[in-house]
């Protein structure tokens, strides 16, 4: 069943389209799920994206291209280089440009028609509420679990809903949550992970295409629910596994015991930080673990002393740069430990430092204490000793 | 039966995206993998026992909290899948 979005009356700009928009939307306007009236409703429509990134890229310029109103963007960062290999949106060009100028640039570049409104600022429980009583519909294109929850229990408070993508290295989630009738975000997962439980992108990578596989379905969720046709992922969640091309579908109830929308016991926004950080807060392992510095390192390489350098990254990364060290990576290092030999020193590495702390905390725990963890990896390495190495 | 296993935890179990367990519900099935792979526990449940919360388990395509939850029936054609929360790319 279809269902639409409440909006508020048009205003007469919305009542009608230009001829020049009646020839930039023609593929719309001969299409009887969309014609006339939807292509007005397109018009008329408010959408906020929260991030101009991964998600945001595909789905901002797909809703500008589609002729969406006023689409709002909320990012307060800055294009970086390695972002260019997903974040379709920003160019080589755009590289330390703010996000939010080079969307705007885009969206309007495309489609002239479109009032995009900037919001450069991190969404919070100060702001959130007020920032999306100006919209129809949210669409949440974050990276971090903190945001998700805000943004979940924002949409219910405010009865707007979320069209919900997420993303994890080749595989994705898609749903819509929030609607009046359906499940939200805390129906599906009620308690986010402890900090550290689920590994992060960090060390994972991500395949550039999936942002755009995900931000596109979600600009199509979008679409459905602002013309009131098809079938919307209300209640459904859709899986993407890119590498086998697999999609799947699984139920997804709403809970009547749902702090937010079931028996909405939530009714204000939260410190959503400590939610997500309240169980099983560490003091970060770098800081617990004896330590050396690159320069350190080269010195005493130089001078001969017999140190050992073991490298706990993975053989895909050893191929990208690497100094001379043993690869053991870091999971298979429990069952490899009878390779190490205790009773010489060793230094740990790994990419930036927080891998190699890990692989010294288990060792010192093994019984081996003449290790050490190399402060910032191989990439301070590249940064202060080697500035031919490439960094990743 | 299969059991189906999410990216972010394949490392817990030999890089396998798919496990065959042989058993009558899915408390027992998910005991199995866990047995099979015993770096999988800490990541499934709690350190009294309980499935964590960011962990979803589906029975095919349903949530098993809407079932019999772990005391489930279930039969070698069926498929369960571990659907954990997932959020992206900002490094911690």
């Amino acid at each position: 069943m279809a269902t639409t979005l409440q909006q508020s009356p048009p205003t007469t700009s919305t009542n009608t389209l230009s001829n020049d928009e009646v020839l930039r939307y023609s593929r719309h306007l001969i299409m009887p799920e969309v014609g006339m009236e939807g292509q007005l409703k397109l018009k008329a429509a408010r959408v906020l994206c929260i991030g101009a990134g991964g998600l945001g890229s595909p789905l901002a310029l797909y809703l500008g291209a589609a002729g969406v109103g006023t689409i709002g963007i909320v990012d307060f960062d800055v294009v970086d280089y390695t972002n260019l290999q997903r974040q379709i949106i920003h160019t080589t060009a755009d590289v330390g440009r703010k996000k939010l100028d080079s969307a705007e640039d885009k969206l309007k570049a495309i489609n002239p028609n479109v009032n995009v409104i900037r919001y450069e600022t991190r969404l919070s429980s100060a702001n959130a509420l007020e920032l999306f009583r100006d919209f129809d519909l949210i669409i949440d294109g974050t990276d971090n679990f903190p945001t998700r929850y805000l943004v979940n229990d924002a949409c219910v408070l405010s009865g707007k809903p979320n069209v919900y993508g997420s993303i994890f290295r080749f595989e994705g989630q898609v749903s819509v949550f929030a609607t009046e009738e359906g499940p939200c975000y805390r129906c599906l997962y009620p308690e986010p992970p402890p900090p550290g439980l689920v590994p992060s992108c960090a060390e994972g990578g991500v395949l550039g295409i999936l942002p755009g596989l995900v931000g596109v379905m979600q600009a199509t969720e979008a679409i459905k629910l602002i013309l009131g046709k098809g079938e919307p992922l209300i209640g459904r969640l859709l899986l993407v596994d890119a590498l086998a091309m697999r999609f799947r579908e699984l139920k997804l109830r709403k809970n009547p015991d749902c702090p937010a929308c079931g028996k909405r016991t939530i009714k204000e926004l939260i410190d959503y930080n400590e939610f997500c950080g309240i169980r099983g807060e560490e003091k970060p392992v770098e800081t617990q673990v004896p330590t050396i510095s690159v320069e350190e390192l080269k010195q005493r390489l130089d001078k001969g002393d017999d140190l050992f350098v073991l490298d706990v990254r993975e053989p895909h990364e050893y191929q990208i740069c690497n100094i001379n060290g043993y690869l053991i990576p870091l999971n298979d290092l429990p069952k490899r430990v009878n390779e190490l030999d205790s009773s010489r020193e060793i230094v740990a590495h790994c990419r930036s430092g927080m891998r190699s702390a890990k692989a010294v905390q288990f060792l010192r725990q093994a019984g081996f204490n003449k290790v050490k963890n190399l402060t910032g990896g191989i990439l301070a390495w590249a940064e202060k000793i080697d500035p031919k190495m490439p960094k990743y | 039966m299969k059991v189906l296993i999410p990216t972010p935890l394949r490392q817990y179990a030999d890089k396998k995206d798919a496990v065959d367990v042989s058993a009558t519900t899915v408390g027992e099935a998910l005991s199995q993998l866990t047995q099979q792979h015993p770096d999988l526990k800490k990541h499934l449940y709690t350190d009294g026992g309980q499935l964590r919360a960011f962990v979803n388990v589906y029975l095919n395509d349903e949530d098993i909290r809407y079932l019999e939850k772990d005391k489930t029936p279930v039969s070698p054609t069926d498929t369960l899948s571990i659907v954990p929360s997932i959020a992206g790319g900002r490094r911690n």
